[in-house]
């Protein structure tokens, strides 16, 4: 089959294109040894199918990028048929700039001149004819968008295709062009394919090319001794990139007729006036974050509850019937957010159908085992992770919005100069606060980053940033702490618990920046496109391309995990099935206990310590289970009379009752107080608790999500990074509150650990390139 | 007068004369147009004052102060 690449600037539409060439056929993998995106599809229009692979988007063939490597290798190695360029016509001068090194590779390439309809609109022209004898390759004008000129492109590459074609280079004027065909000659002589190509890199020092052909470079250090340039000197790589524009501000002019438009400001000239404001600009932002969270999250829609103090269903008084349920699902008291609402209405659907699927296998006579198995094993898991999609695409749609019109890229300038200080970059904020709301979009969201150690960092990071689905553990011990203590306040453990989760992140990043993810911060030189309207296509298109990879990990790494959790904690040791305190899960609970020692939940605690073990397993399903599990528990030791209502507050232990019938945990912490009184574990044990639970290993989904996010075998160090980070934070946490003498030492500790990384690294300074 | 792309006040224009730099950031400046003799319009700063916007070659640029240092500029005369 025909191999055809697309190639071009990243926003030149490529995407588009690619997505309108191969329509359904597309799939999306990595290229090897790097995360970028390597997609492949096929194109059936034409006289034969033609498999059409997308090139990451690049501005040139540099070695600094793990795109442009990836690029550069795909078109010389792997020799594609014909190689589509795509163009932005409305920024045509450096578009062209990367036309100009493809060029020189021997290779049948055809030219997109794309976002012709933008043009136009702007009252320009071009004059596609005279480029197509300058450059000597064909030229089509397209919109991508619109699907015009694809199919007359498709053919005229089909013809290409056919046709071989040497490089050909746009430095004849160039005063290097000498010594360019001295060392082409040279390593074609060396049987070289595309002389022409390797010949102008490695003139200009390219050090992919200096390792390649080091016998060669020799002619290239004679000839600096005795050539000195007025401007450049010696510096060849800037004469070539010059020689370059310089082609090419004198060769497109001509093409190019461009309205005259005097200092008239265009609307995104106006818009980014405001948005990107000296004083506004960060204000605007802030207000945006908060909209997407309002929007996405809230469940009391612009207020309206609390203003009009909007009467609950239950006061109401309404029938139990499907329509009250559907009704529940928009309002209750208040007005749901339209992400609230979603995900409602999925877990309605979910719980609805999955009901149904369980009273069908029970009528089929299935044994209590098949039952538990399908019912808490198989459907809860599931249902737990498919009501969050329509929710988590609802946010991952409105941050594309944000991307596609422009405004991300602002949001990156906007905020660098703060985030520069940790070792990330502007663009690291939003996968990062994202995390508030849900740690998977905001993993899927770090494909932003252009830096392979900033993902790194940020992905690690993300899970510090206290989640919805954390909150409920945070609510409920501190709700116990304050029942049982009576110390505190709720509200302002469950808030510092936010900041303790900020500080963690911070203190991380930086601790990764100096050691294991040590390296120049990546430099910020990026193009800030201009404002557009998003189109609804283009919107679906990236939509779909972030939701893919998460719906295939739920049905494979998320099912079978909760599947293993089920077993092992609905089953014994001898295979039959049991209450929890005598599962296999229990066992294991007691086995690691004593790891738990430095937290306060460990070997100190007599009976039933194991609870706390047991829970962080099963968080790893959902975090809201470790408050379930409590809930479970309770209802265990109580029918079994471990804790008796002497050994609580008496009016708690009647409200734990009536929790415990009505089996629906809350976020008042009553199932924790019974904890509290199995185990007599202390206070900052459970601050420790915690700690521990919010900084370590995140649910199953966000694993699964990481995996796919990281670069190849780095899940397993950072599944060690989660729990070494969660077992140093937590038995912090635990040792300064029960001594608070301890603060000097861990003071000391920490001082002594910062001046040891500092005078290592000033001793082992990084090779800079 | 010369001075250092980092140097320019809001709405001043110039030409690049020189690019000082390293590695990966001098290619990449050179890749994303700003070799010599290109135009220059510095059009705002971020509101902490870094990065920068800039106009070259009909687009819009951002880059860092630190990065911006290493381009030697030719000012235009208002």
């Amino acid at each position: 089959m025909l191999k055809f690449a697309l190639a071009g600037n990243p926003n030149c539409g490529k995407t588009t294109l690619f997505n309108s060439l191969t329509g359904s056929t597309a799939h999306v993998g990595n290229w090897p040894g790097v995360t970028v995106d390597k997609k492949e599809g096929v194109y059936k229009k034409g006289v034969e199918p033609i498999n059409i692979v997308d090139l990451p988007g690049i501005y040139s063939l540099s070695p600094y990028t793990p795109e442009e490597v990836v690029a550069r290798n795909f078109i010389l190695d792997e020799k594609p048929d014909c190689v589509i360029n795509i163009v932005d016509t409305t920024n045509l001068e450096r578009n062209l700039y990367l036309t100009t090194q493809i060029l020189e590779i021997d290779v049948p390439m055809i030219i997109a001149l794309n976002m012709i309809d933008a043009l136009e609109k702007a009252g320009d022209k071009i004059d596609e004819k005279q480029l197509e004898r300058k450059l000597g390759i064909p030229v089509v004008k397209i919109s991508a968008l619109k699907e015009e000129g694809v199919e007359e492109l498709m053919e005229r590459a089909y013809e290409t295709a056919n046709i071989s074609r040497k490089g050909f280079t746009v430095l004849e004027d160039s005063a290097l062009m000498h010594l360019i065909g001295d060392v082409k000659i040279a390593l074609s002589g060396q049987g070289v394919e595309n002389p022409l190509f390797h010949a102008v890199k490695l003139v200009e020092n390219d050090e992919m090319e200096v390792e390649a052909h080091k016998n060669t470079i020799s002619m290239i250090d004679e000839f600096k001794k005795t050539f000195s340039d007025d401007i450049f000197g010696t510096d060849f790589e800037a004469m070539v990139a010059d020689a370059r524009y310089k082609y090419i501000s004198k060769n497109y002019s001509p093409a190019m007729s461009k309205q005259e438009k005097g200092v008239k400001m265009t609307k995104s000239d106006k818009a980014d006036r405001i948005l990107t404001n000296k004083w506004a600009g960060i204000p605007i932002f802030l207000a945006v974050l908060f909209a997407i969270f309002h929007l996405t999250f809230s469940e009391d829609f612009l207020w309206f509850g609390a203003i009009f103090k909007l009467p609950t269903i239950e006061d109401l008084g309404l029938a139990e019937n499907f329509g009250t349920a559907l009704l529940a699902c928009v309002y209750d008291g208040a007005v749901f957010s339209p992400g609230v609402i979603l995900f409602n209405l999925m877990d309605l659907l979910t719980s609805t159908v999955f009901g149904w699927i369980g009273l069908g296998i029970e009528a089929l006579g299935a044994s209590e085992v098949v039952l538990g198995l399908v019912n808490d094993g198989i459907l809860a898991g599931l249902g737990g992770v498919l009501s969050f999609v329509p929710q988590i695409v609802f946010l991952l749609l409105l941050l594309s919005i944000l991307e596609d019109t422009g405004y991300m890229a602002r949001v990156a300038f906007i905020l660098d100069r703060i985030f520069r200080k940790f070792g990330v970059s502007g663009r690291a904020f939003i996968p990062m606060i994202m995390g508030f709301g849900c740690s998977i979009p905001a993993m899927i969201n770090t494909r932003t980053l252009a830096d392979e150690r900033e993902r790194t960092l940020t992905i690690r990071a993300i899970p510090f940033f206290t989640c919805g689905a954390k909150l409920p553990i945070l609510a409920a011990v501190a709700g116990a702490i304050v029942m049982a203590f009576g110390i505190g306040n709720a509200d302002v453990i469950t808030y510092s618990m936010y900041v303790v989760g900020l500080a963690v992140a911070v203190i991380t990043i930086i601790l990764m920046r100096t050691t294991t993810q040590r390296g120049e911060i990546a430099p910020f030189i990026m193009e800030l496109p201009a404002y557009h309207a998003p189109s609804f296509k283009g919107l679906m298109i990236h939509l779909w391309d972030k939701v893919k990879h998460y719906v295939k990990k739920v049905f494979t790494i998320i099912l079978a995990s909760t599947i293993i959790i089920w077993f092992i904690s609905n089953f014994g040791w001898n295979w039959q099935m049991c209450e929890i305190n005598e599962s296999i899960l229990a066992s294991i609970g007691q086995f690691i206990q004593p790891i738990f020692t430095p937290m306060g939940f460990g070997s100190q605690l007599a009976n039933f310590g194991w609870v706390f073990a047991v829970a962080a397993i099963t968080g790893l399903i959902a975090k809201e289970n470790v408050i379930a599990t409590f809930l479970t528990l309770a209802t265990v030791l109580i029918s079994s009379g471990a804790v008796t209502s002497g050994m609580i507050d008496p009016e708690i232990f009647a409200e734990l009752q009536e929790i415990i019938a009505s089996g629906e945990f809350g976020e008042t912490g009553h199932e924790v107080v019974a904890m509290i009184a199995a185990t007599g574990v202390e206070w900052q044990a459970l601050i420790a608790f915690i700690v521990f639970n919010m900084s370590t290993i995140p649910c199953f989904a966000a694993v699964a999500t990481a995996k796919g996010e990281l670069g190849k075998g780095k899940i397993k160090w950072t599944l060690l990074f989660w729990i070494l980070t969660s077992f140093v934070a937590g038995s912090v946490t635990y040792v300064v509150l029960k001594w608070l003498w301890t603060i000097p030492i861990v003071l000391a500790v920490a001082v002594a650990v910062g001046f040891a990384i500092y005078y290592y690294n000033k001793s082992h300074p990084l090779k800079t390139k | 007068m010369n001075k250092t792309l980092d140097n320019f006040q809001i709405g001043e224009s110039g030409t690049v004369k020189t690019v000082i730099a390293e590695g990966r950031i001098k290619r990449r400046l050179f890749d994303m147009g700003l070799t010599p003799g290109a135009e220059v319009y510095l059009r705002k700063k971020a509101p902490l004052g870094d990065p920068i916007e800039v106009t070259v070659r009909g687009y819009e640029l951002t880059l860092r102060n630190a990065e911006a240092a290493c381009i030697n500029m030719e000012v235009k005369d208002a």
